[in-house]
């Protein structure tokens, strides 16, 4: 009995880590329609941007956010500014293959750069660090912070999105582009502004995984399908939603490993495609 | 006297065109008897890319269907392959065509279920199918599980006797296939679904509102893709002669690969593709030394031709002389006689 309690605690804490890769991706896809394919690989770059930081500086990976954030918001903000805002329109296959070309760039140039090594953040005695719940459930302090960021960073989103100026502009630019525009916004810099704070999140997730578990050039597509998964589970435009969908796979991969560690990533696919086959609108879907 | 119109699809190009093609193909049908063994492999890789890459084309550029996952289905074909040669003792060159209705059959349910997401979050979707065929075929234990397998050397004998001969044949069932996909994607293209498709492509909601049955298009389309692809998966490793589930699944080398050919040639038309191959063979001849920096260089390519160029170099050289090779627009020749018959 503890054992499942155990496998579906763990399950939780993870599943704020998926919902942190989904924030950034459902962000995007709120206020331009775009789905950014090389999402994941973005998560991977943040790894190796705070890995080389974190080595050359000698600080701690968490430490090192500091660092990483601002690097992979600018990033994403001349990304979209001077690459991605050109594929925007009507036509689906331009912003898509555009992504993918990215996420393939990326991929070989890190591969290029560190080899397919694995490689890991050594984050210091907080790595093995428990809090004993009851007799048999242990949760481990790196998981909770993980976790606790992640309900952080989206009640922050949460915010941002309907109490600030920028919010409200994020939202008008979403709602109907043509009238932001002629009500003063510049589209293209908000449009900018949102990739630049998707690509924040990205980098918190980014360096929270690498602390987590061993990383290569290759494991973005990955990451990029569990956000995905978190963001259709918890129904499109729900913040807290998306915490639940990231929970609620999490949960359903820990179940996959504990029965065959062969069926953790299928279970995780096999609930995502329940609930596309029963409730395609997502488990909480926002209402209009 | 009235004036009574008639549509015509071909056009000079494409009489011209049609010609080069025909005694290209002739002279490539002959390949085995003035080309080394290397040239055949070379050119049977090059038929799959082709076939490949105008199922994607179709699905993508005609379509709208923009996957990137059609990985999930080379991978089917060829796992679907070597279960009915080894377990249902079907000779391999008869297989082929079954496979291809079995992935067909598969790819309805799928379709009902990725057709649930819009857009962009398809693609994504299609993906997500393509990792649950390759984690399900890992777990096959009789295929190999993880690390695959070989097909049987009885099997891999009762295609011909002798190594020579059997090459010989899977080479042309490869020229074949392409030839077939390619047939079956015009056939299409000039049907009611090809005047469906273009209307749906240049504005849905109107091809909706004038009874085009917009979601029924696009299943059709998703299942011959789906039949095309695996038939290709099939061949591919019927030439290989060994499956593994990364090696059948993988999305470099039959989607990345796919999707920059498609691109690069030019979106949206069927001569696209084939020029898109001949120019990823060039290319790869010349650079694949580089590894990783080559995919590097191809993912920056693909971007530029897309923002730069999105109908690609064949779309650049089309447009600018009139050129279409295979008889897919529809012209009305105006012709005058009597009134009253309608032809």
């Amino acid at each position: 009995m503890t054992e499942w309690i155990n496998v579906i605690v763990q399950g939780v804490l993870i599943g704020g880590l998926y919902a942190m890769f989904a924030a950034g991706l459902s962000l995007i896809f709120g206020i331009m329609r775009l789905v950014n394919i090389a999402h994941g690989d973005l998560i991977v770059l943040a790894a190796y941007i705070a890995l080389v930081t974190a080595t050359t500086l000698g600080l701690n990976p968490i430490v090192a956010l500091v660092i990483v954030v601002p690097v992979m918001a600018a990033l994403g903000y001349v990304l979209q500014r001077f690459l991605l805002n050109r594929t925007l329109g009507d036509d689906l296959l331009s912003p898509l293959l555009v992504t993918f070309g990215l996420s393939v760039i990326i991929q070989n140039g890190l591969l290029e750069l560190f080899t397919a090594d694995s490689r890991r953040l050594q984050a210091g005695a907080i790595e093995v660090a428990t809090i004993p719940v009851i007799q048999g459930i242990s949760i481990g302090m790196l998981p909770l912070l993980q976790f606790t960021l992640a309900v952080v960073v989206i009640a922050g989103m949460q915010f941002v999105f309907y109490r600030t100026a920028l919010g409200r502009a994020f939202r008008a630019t979403s709602d109907d582009p043509a009238v932001a525009q002629l009500m003063g916004l510049d589209n293209r810099h908000v449009f900018a502004l949102g990739m630049a704070l998707s690509l924040a999140i990205v980098a918190i997730a980014g360096v929270l995984l690498a602390v987590r578990t061993n990383f290569d050039p290759a494991i973005g597509p990955a990451r990029l399908i569990f956000g995905f998964e978190a963001v259709i589970i918890g129904g499109l435009g729900s913040l807290w939603g998306t915490l639940c969908g990231g929970i609620l796979l999490g949960v359903a991969q820990g179940i996959g490993a504990h029965i065959d560690p062969g069926w953790q990533m299928l279970a995780g696919h096999l609930a995502f495609l329940l609930v596309l086959a029963v409730r395609p609108e997502g488990l909480f879907p926002k209402i209009h | 006297m009235a004036i009574r119109a008639r549509v015509v699809f071909m056009d000079w190009s494409s009489r011209l065109g049609l010609m080069v093609f025909l005694s290209v193909l002739a002279a490539l049908a002959l390949a085995p008897y003035w080309a080394g063994r290397q040239d055949l492999r070379l050119l049977a890789e090059i038929y799959a890319y082709v076939a490949l890459a105008s199922a994607w084309n179709l699905l993508a550029g005609y379509a709208g269907l923009v996957s990137v996952g059609q990985h999930a289905y080379v991978g089917l074909g060829g796992y679907l392959l070597f279960s009915l040669t080894m377990f249902a003792a079907i000779p391999p060159l008869w297989a082929v065509p079954l496979v291809g209705v079995l992935a067909a059959a598969i790819s309805i349910p799928v379709a009902t279920l990725v057709f649930r997401l819009r857009g962009h979050y398809f693609a994504i979707g299609t993906w997500v199918v393509a990792e649950v065929f390759r984690l399900i075929a890992a777990q096959v234990s009789v295929l190999g599980g993880g690390s695959g397998t070989s097909l049987p050397a009885g099997i891999v004998i009762s295609i011909a006797a002798t190594r020579e001969t059997r090459e010989f044949l899977v080479y042309w069932t490869a020229l074949a296939l392409a030839v077939l996909v390619l047939g079956l994607i015009v056939a299409l293209l000039r049907s009611r679904y090809g005047l469906a498709l273009t209307a749906i492509r240049d504005n849905e909601i109107a091809a909706l509102s004038s009874g085009v049955g917009v979601r029924r298009v696009k299943v059709v389309v998703y299942v011959t893709t789906a039949f095309c692809t695996a038939m290709v998966g099939a061949v591919i490793f019927l030439q290989k002669l060994r499956i593994s589930p990364d090696a059948a699944f993988s999305i470099n080398d039959w989607t990345a690969f796919v999707i920059f050919i498609t691109v690069i040639g030019g979106v949206g038309r069927i001569e696209g593709p084939i020029a898109g191959t001949v120019i990823f063979f060039l290319l790869r001849q010349l650079f694949a030394d580089l590894g990783s920096l080559y995919l590097l260089m191809l993912g920056a390519v693909a971007i530029v031709i897309m923002l730069k160029a999105p109908r690609g170099v064949w779309g650049l050289v089309a447009d600018r002389f009139g050129l279409q090779i295979f008889p897919l627009q529809r012209r009305v020749a105006e012709k005058i006689g009597p009134a009253g018959r309608t032809s």
